[in-house]
């Protein structure tokens, strides 16, 4: 907190309290562990969702605090996020796609299927 | 704008900051169109890497067997390290912009030296990584050519990636040396830095086989049998699928890879016929199987996407370097940090993507 509010500070100059980066530094490591630990027990279909989940909020403490967007502008907060909506659709959108084509592709033949399959039946 | 020389533009704006680039009214418009430049920038580099997210996405969701069987080959001991290593130097990238907003240039040049450092360290560590796998055969799909073979000493991988950063410790030790006899002021002590930073690239090496040494439990920096081996899982599973079904598994074998579904027993099967006894023990016939090869796809989306994530560390650690030198150059001030703030988001971002990509890529199961 030393020197966090000094007294020529111009209005744009916010520095984040250093308290509050050291906590979110032991907040990340300790979601980083806890990440580590559940991937190491059995969740089934669950685990690529805490998994996410988890860096999700690591995400959230990065951009909130590191990132400063606690204190930006409306509008860079806002632009920098909007380009999660573009990631979703550039991502749906494909998957729609290949989901519809899947069957087609499965059944093309590999390339190397027919020269190689041939010698480890043999042995 | 014309480029002027220095002394110049001292003279026109004598009356009021070197800094304020004169198309501007004043420090806090600067800063916010810099800040809205970033913003900007960064939102292409999502979207860059969004692509390789995208082919992630579609090879996970139609072929998880192949990402199941990748995950034997993975490190997820020295994937935690780098990312608390990277986590770390994003506190001292935080801290560095703290200072420069209070105008503290020595503060600041302290701890964008340590971020520097730190960059340097993960490198060394995925340097590490990179190289244990290229020694056994782990490249991407075209080249995917697995033996379960272990260099004995150090890889001869490791040496020639880390030829560039011995020449580069060479020189700037040179450069510290040779600027502090011409007498200047500033150059010695950049370059002093920048030597740590490359410094920080060994210690990463150090700290990444000692990681992997202790982590694998056998003393000597090789993974253990049943963690990195999937020929060997195949055969044990085969062992099983005999005892089972007798006869069956030929006949699967016989019928060759006909769906994902059966290609994990057919495969084992075949394994077990192919190399018998061999596959517990060093098993240093290459993978000729194309299934086998698939695991390659997920090592060519891995190395893509690390990749382009290390180019990031390496641009991180050039823009860095210059945050640096304007330390030593004492020109941060309470209204003049922003360029310091910019690197920042930048290298937080870096940071940010990695926060993906440990899961993603490391702690598949």
């Amino acid at each position: 907190m030393a020197g966090s509010h000094n007294e020529d500070h111009p209005p744009f100059n916010h520095p984040a309290p250093i308290p509050l980066l050291i906590g979110v530094f032991l907040g990340l490591v300790f979601l980083t562990l806890l990440t580590l630990v559940t991937s190491n027990i059995e969740l089934a279909q669950f685990a690529f969702g805490i998994a996410m989940l988890i860096a999700t909020a690591k995400a959230f403490l990065v951009c909130a605090f590191f990132m400063h967007m606690f204190w930006d502008k409306g509008f860079n907060i806002l632009f920098f996020l909007s380009s999660t909506l573009f990631v979703a659709l550039f991502i749906g959108v494909t998957l729609l796609d290949t989901g519809q084509n899947q069957n087609d592709i499965d059944q093309f033949p590999r390339a190397e299927e027919q020269s190689s399959a041939a010698p480890a039946d043999a042995g | 704008m014309a480029v002027a020389d220095p002394d110049n533009i001292l003279e026109e704006h004598h009356h009021h900051d070197p800094f304020i680039a004169h198309h501007f009214e004043s420090a806090e418009q600067q800063f916010d169109s810099g800040k809205l430049g970033i913003w900007i920038f960064l939102v292409t580099e999502v979207l860059f890497f969004s692509g390789l997210f995208v082919a992630y996405t579609l090879w996970r969701l139609h072929h998880p067997e192949i990402f199941q069987q990748a995950h034997h080959f993975l490190d997820k001991n020295l994937g935690a390290l780098n990312t608390i290593v990277l986590l770390f130097s994003s506190l001292t990238m935080a801290l560095g912009v703290h200072a420069a907003q209070n105008g503290d240039n020595k503060k600041c040049g302290l701890y964008t030296l340590i971020t520097m450092v730190c960059a340097a360290m993960f490198l060394g560590v995925k340097a590490v990584e990179y190289s244990h796998k290229w020694d056994m055969g782990i490249f991407v799909r075209s080249a995917f050519n697995y033996t379960n073979h272990h260099a004995e000493g150090i890889s001869p991988y490791l040496l020639g990636l880390s030829a560039i950063p011995a020449l580069l410790l060479v020189g700037f030790i040179g450069a510290s040396v040779f600027t502090k006899t011409m007498d200047n002021e500033l150059l010695p002590k950049f370059f002093a830095g920048m030597a740590l930073t490359v410094g920080g690239y060994f210690l990463g090496v150090l700290v990444g086989m000692g990681f992997m040494a202790l982590t694998a439990g056998d003393g000597g920096g090789h993974a253990s049998v049943e963690r990195v081996a999937p020929v060997v899982l195949h055969a044990q599973t085969a062992d099983e699928h005999h005892a089972e079904d007798g006869h069956a598994a030929d006949s699967h074998a016989a019928d060759g890879h006909e769906e994902h579904g059966d290609a994990h027993a057919t495969h084992a099967a075949e394994g077990d016929h192919a190399h018998g006894d061999d596959a517990h023990h060093g098993h240093k016939k290459s993978t000729a199987d194309p299934m086998d090869r698939d695991v390659g796809v997920f090592f060519s989306i891995y190395y893509c996407m690390t990749g382009l994530h290390a180019i990031h560390i390496i641009a991180g650690i050039i823009a860095l370097a210059w945050v640096f030198y304007r330390c030593l150059a004492l020109h941060w001030r309470p209204d003049y940090f922003g360029p310091v703030d910019y690197v920042g988001l930048y290298w937080h971002l870096v940071d940010l993507i990695w926060i993906y990509l440990f899961p993603l890529l490391y702690l598949i199961d």
